[in-house]
């Protein structure tokens, strides 16, 4: 039965029961990752998964579980930097094997649910991600994507925007800020085989709910880039979260899009798109570049990257259509 | 007069380095290491240098080494789980002769601990933290005045020894900011690295060549482009080619260790406090020989005759030296935050009849100068036995 919007809704603001991670934590106001957190756990409760977590070190872990308190009312393990994957691949085996051995009954319904951070994903745990999808582990990873490691403050990370200002790649008057492009982590993940993997945004919560739905239902390791604005280093109110990350679809910034075995499906086409300057424009950690007097040829160039990834998207929707490998 | 500014620890550490004549950084964000990476970042560009952000710490320890054989110093930081992650490429430093600093700003431990909170847990960690048989250089500071003079010396010993140096701090040391001057040209040597002139097509270059045995530098490093230079982890000959020949081997993992000890007197550094009539001996080193001198301060105000000894290489330990001072003492505390990782070194030259009292402390907070102070008292009293 899939899950119940209206129903959803409701349960966002009811009882912690429902929700798996609760009030009281130490995140920023504004803060996405919180609520990625939510929205997943709340669509496992919903299907009748009991969800274990595992959490790779950074702002969710560290402000979520400060001694003697814990925002979590589900079982939680939080292992080190670099190995979310391969923890969650070691609980989600002994899980079988105690199956397997009568020590846990057959119908037991369990989620095993990673998060990390993009740090925690593209940099340093993509060994472990990558080895955890290979095997074939049944873990739904989330990534929520806040573009940095704001945990120490403001690095630049292998998910951090191009021109974006951060303390290891700052704007000056030689060097634009970080000059690489952004890793493309859901295809990465979705070049594995036998996975699904998409990308989510908290600006589309049905969007969310169905993806969360599909990647618990898929026979096969799952994942999950959900973009996760930071109002401490994007430099934004705290009542901007929704709207830059609705921004942030609207201008092809962050397309929602799934690779089911292979199978590229763009989930939302907006009619009509914004130009990726009012995204830019809306975050002061993009002010320093948008200063700088080469600032119109820099997003002149970002603008034509996310129109030929568009249209590549487009391209592989079509191309792949039907064509599910294994 | 020089001017005095006031400078963060990390800060001092990313200068110095800078100052020694580090062009290369890569590195990992990690707290309370972060912001050397952060003034690295920002600094190196403009003395035409490279900061590099690596994907983990891994990455950022094999990015050193692969540029320092490049013909560069190079330097990384971090604190302990990125150094327990770095712990394969120090060893492969130590093998392949390859000068690099591998700064470890200390946190409590083990695993993530208390990232925010200082320790002095990583003592041996920094001595054996890479397996197999070798010698390592460890320096720690007790000020940011001295992060910024001692890291110049790490770099300085890691070309002169051809060998990783581990600079140790701690978190207190590492945020804190006190005053600061900046040295003038005359108080600063810089060792520069020996340059082989181009070799020759037809003549065979020899990187692990000794004219003595354990004779600190080997051959001078090559430039990329010079000579071929064969490097490996493994067991290799003069020319630096794999052998699994049991004379060879012997040989290298020898040299290897013998290059340091046998160098140990000069490479010592230390500091001592009122030690010439000391009955009782302090011994502390980074951020608690600080709360250690407070102390000794005021128990000499007292007419207790105690005095400090602060080792700033803490690997190789100043032995000769300490072994004197404490045949001389009747009794000794060892102070450090931690549960007794330098104690060990120091029982080892203890004669029985010295009594010895531990001061340890690993919950995250500093020793105040009122702990040590106790210690001495009881020592004083007679009530703590021999160790």
């Amino acid at each position: 039965m899939p899950v119940n919007y209206i129903d959803m809704a409701r349960t966002f603001k009811s009882n912690a029961e429902q929700v798996g991670i609760v009030q009281g934590h130490r995140l920023c106001p504004g803060c996405g990752a919180p609520i990625i957190a939510k929205f997943t756990l709340m669509t496992a409760k919903k299907l009748g998964f009991e969800p274990v977590v595992g959490l790779a070190t950074g702002c969710l872990e560290v402000s979520t579980t400060i001694y003697p308190y814990t925002a979590w009312t589900v079982p939680y393990i939080h292992n080190a930097f670099e190995n979310v994957a391969a923890t969650m691949s070691g609980v989600e085996t002994a899980a079988k094997s105690l199956k397997k051995f009568g020590e846990i009954p057959e119908d037991r319904k369990f989620a095993f649910i990673a998060f990390a951070g993009d740090g925690g994903t593209y940099d340093i745990g993509l060994q472990s991600l990558s080895g955890m999808v290979e095997r074939g582990h049944k873990v739904l990873y989330v990534l929520y994507d806040n573009e940095g490691y704001m945990n120490t403050g403001n690095q630049r990370s292998g998910g951090t925007p191009t021109g974006s200002n951060t303390t290891t790649a700052p704007v000056g008057k030689v060097i634009p800020g970080k000059v690489q492009i952004k890793k493309s982590i859901v295809d990465i993940i979705g070049a594995h085989e036998g996975v699904y993997a998409a990308t989510a945004s908290i600006s589309d919560p049905a969007d969310f709910f169905a993806k969360v739905e599909k990647a618990l239902n898929f026979d096969g390791p799952s994942f999950i880039a959900a973009l996760s604005p930071c109002t401490r280093f994007w430099r934004i109110p705290d009542s901007a979260t929704n709207s830059v990350s609705k921004l942030a679809v609207e201008t092809k910034y962050w397309p929602l899009y799934e690779i089911d075995r292979g199978v590229y499906r763009v989930t939302r086409k907006p009619r009509q798109f914004k130009p990726l300057i009012e995204f830019l424009k809306a975050q002061g950690r993009f002010k320093p570049l948008l200063s700088r007097p080469d600032a119109d040829e820099i997003v002149n160039k970002l603008q034509e990257y996310v129109d030929k990834r568009w249209e590549r998207l487009l391209a592989l929707e079509e191309a792949t259509k039907d064509k599910y490998l294994r | 007069m020089p001017k005095m500014v006031l400078m963060q620890g990390d800060e001092a550490a990313a200068l110095g380095a800078i100052r020694a004549g580090c062009r290369f950084y890569a590195g990992y964000p990690i707290t309370p290491a972060s912001e050397i990476a952060e003034v690295m970042s920002r600094e190196l560009p403009k003395v035409g240098g490279v900061f590099i952000q690596m994907e983990d710490e891994i990455a950022s320890a094999a990015a050193i080494i692969g540029a320092s054989l490049a013909g560069v110093k190079s330097m990384t930081a971090t604190s302990g789980p990125g150094f327990s992650l770095m712990q394969e490429a120090i060893g492969y430093a130590v093998m392949t002769e390859t000068p690099t600093v591998f700064v470890n700003v200390m946190r409590g431990g083990p695993s993530t601990g208390l990232p925010t909170k200082p320790s002095q847990g990583d003592i041996m960690q920094a001595r054996w933290g890479t397996h197999g048989d070798h010698a390592i250089i460890a320096l720690y500071p007790s000020s940011v005045q001295e992060i910024y003079k001692y890291i110049i010396t790490a770099f300085n010993l890691a070309e002169k020894y051809r060998t990783p140096v581990v600079f140790l701090m701690d978190e207190t040391l590492g945020h804190m900011r006190e005053n600061f001057i900046m040295p003038s040209e005359r108080e600063v040597f810089i060792y520069n690295r020996l340059r082989e002139e181009q070799i020759k097509e037809e003549e065979v270059f020899l990187p692990y060549e000794t004219e003595e045995y354990a004779e600190p530098t080997p051959q001078p490093l090559v430039e990329m482009g010079k000579a071929r230079f064969h490097v490996s982890g493994l067991i290799h000959d003069e020319a630096g080619f794999p052998m699994a020949n049991p004379d060879i081997a012997d040989r290298l993992v020898r040299r290897l260790v013998e290059k340091i000890r046998l160098h140990a007197d000069e490479i010592s550094i230390y500091d001592e406090y009122m030690t010439e009539d000391a009955e009782v001996l302090i011994i502390a080193y980074g951020i608690t020989a600080r709360s250690a001198m407070r102390a000794v301060k005021i128990a000499r105000n007292d007419r207790i005759k105690v005095g400090l000894f602060r080792p700033i290489t803490i690997w190789p330990v100043p032995r000769t030296r300490l072994k004197e001072l404490l045949s001389r003492v009747n009794s000794v505390i060892i102070a450090e935050m931690n549960l007794g990782q330098y104690a060990h070194e120091v029982l080892s030259l203890t004669k029985n009849d010295v009594r010895v009292k531990l001061v340890n402390k690993v919950n995250g907070e500093l020793i105040t100068p009122q702990e040590i102070l106790d210690a001495v008292t009881e020592l004083q009293s007679g009530i703590v036995g021999y160790y």
